[in-house]
């Protein structure tokens, strides 16, 4: 049997780009395999680490919990489009760099999501809220201390300068 | 760990979605927010012939508070239920459950009506339904039915809805104002599955005693369990020790199911201390809501 086809067209990262793939293609696959943006990472598959986290039209969403087909006309960043306008490391990358937030990095691309919309809309979180914020996702290296001060150093970071919002479609 | 092939539609209009649903009959699934449909899809553990797709259609994402109740669409997403102002000053329990439902990225895209028509005996809305007796309005070619709280439910993962249909909304009465809620649970990860949850609604006469009080227990049975413990709180005051006597009194009518998360008997302690914690909650929850009616 071979399976019908669906055209899927979605901005990814500012950018146009379309596909034909089966409705059974999973998002993360679609981003992965179809448009070859391998920053988004597969741990799991249903739903639990948190690595596959994007943004959807503005919001944190597991990627492996939705059909490409269903998303189709939405707008999508993903950690490759949470970068500064000059392609240097965004306010969220940079503190995982400076907060030594990431070992192996495997659970990063899905922090990085998850915590630049987390920020978006609470600029300016105490502990508390910022581990409350990565609850959701799964880091096996690092116990999760320095992920919780690259949160804070992010927030430092964008307040610094003056960030409005996350990823080079709305930056 | 990929879904097995399936034909997939999506519906732009109400009668789009009904027409497919009758045609392709006990072959169908819903798919709404699909934060629990796609990973059993993934694990194969369904492997529905056609997904129909509900996300298209533009009145089912209408989340409508009026004087009197609230009405939830089928594709409202939990998060926008959650943050909903006017909401939680009506249903103060939505919120106040919603709070332990999965994380929100998982709220981002999961569905409130999804929740309570997947008939997870562990998730919280299902409790709510019980408890609030809310009516879940099921759709199909053949016309539209009604169906109050327990009553939905008809074992683990399994509600009244049959091929061809589907909930096209819930619908929750405001609270009355000398009504309180709470909603509490145990478990392994805040965002996890709940070990055991109870919520409770307490209603107060005029003299601000006891007047009825009904909980409703999830992760305990196959369905959401509710026991009304009127009688025995009837006339009470914010009494510690009557609490934990109804608590007592409820832990002694259930019993759950060990797994290997939690044993029976834990299960049954847990019931026991968190109703008489939700019980307490929802008799301060009255109190404040009577001193400050909003």
């Amino acid at each position: 049997m071979s399976e019908s086809l669906f055209e899927v067209q979605v901005m990814v990262n500012g950018l146009l780009r379309s596909g034909q793939v089966p409705a059974r293609r999973l998002l993360s696959d679609f981003l992965r395999h179809d448009l070859e943006l391998t920053g988004t990472h597969v741990g799991c598959e249903h739903g639990v680490c948190g690595a596959c986290t994007i943004l959807l039209n503005g919001k944190a969403v597991r990627s492996c919990l939705l059909f490409a087909v269903s998303v189709d006309g939405q707008e999508i960043v993903t950690v490759e489009g949470l970068v500064n306008q000059d392609g240097s490391l965004g306010s969220v990358q940079q503190a995982f760099q400076d907060s030594h937030g990431l070992q192996c990095g495997f659970c990063t691309p899905g922090f990085i999501t998850t915590i630049s919309a987390f920020l978006d809309e609470n600029p300016d979180p105490t502990v508390d809220e910022a581990r409350e914020a990565i609850a959701g996702n799964l880091c096996r290296c690092t116990g999760y201390q320095n992920i919780i001060k690259s949160v804070m150093r992010a927030a430092e970071i964008r307040r610094a300068t003056d960030f409005s919002g996350s990823g080079i479609v709305t930056a | 760990m990929k879904p097995a092939p399936f034909e997939y539609v999506r519906p732009s209009s109400r009668s789009g979605v009904l027409a497919a649903l009758s045609e392709a009959g006990d072959e169908a699934k819903v798919l709404a927010g699909g934060q629990s449909l796609i990973p059993l899809l993934s694990m194969r553990l369904a492997s529905p012939k056609v997904l129909v797709d509900i996300n298209r259609v533009p009145e089912f994402s209408t989340l409508h508070i009026t004087d009197n109740q609230v009405v939830i669409g089928p594709t409202v997403r939990h998060q926008e239920l959650f943050d909903s102002v006017a909401a939680r000053q009506a249903v103060p329990l939505l919120a106040q459950a919603l709070s332990f439902v999965a994380h929100p990225v998982i709220r981002n895209r999961g569905t409130s009506v999804g929740s309570i028509a997947h008939a997870d005996p562990s998730g919280e809305l299902t409790a709510v339904l019980a408890l609030l007796e809310g009516v879940v309005t099921i759709e199909s070619l053949r016309g539209s039915r009604e169906v109050t709280g327990s009553d939905f439910y008809v074992g683990p993962l399994e509600s009244v809805i049959m091929p061809g249909e589907v909930a096209t909304k819930v619908t929750f009465a405001r609270l009355p104002v000398n009504m309180g809620t709470s909603c509490v649970e145990v478990a392994r990860r805040h965002g996890d599955y709940a070990l055991a949850g109870v919520c409770a609604a307490v209603v107060l006469d005029e003299e601000r005693a006891v007047d009825r009080a009904r909980i409703s227990l999830f992760s305990i049975g196959p369905t959401p369990i509710v026991v009304d413990i009127s009688q025995l709180l009837t006339g009470s005051r914010s009494s510690t020790a009557t609490f934990i006597e109804a608590a007592r009194f409820i832990a002694s009518t259930v019993e759950p199911e060990g797994d290997i998360h939690a044993t029976a008997a834990y299960r049954k302690n847990l019931v026991e201390v968190l109703a008489a914690k939700a019980l307490k909650s929802a008799y301060e929850n009255a109190l404040s809501r009577v001193e400050s009616p909003r």
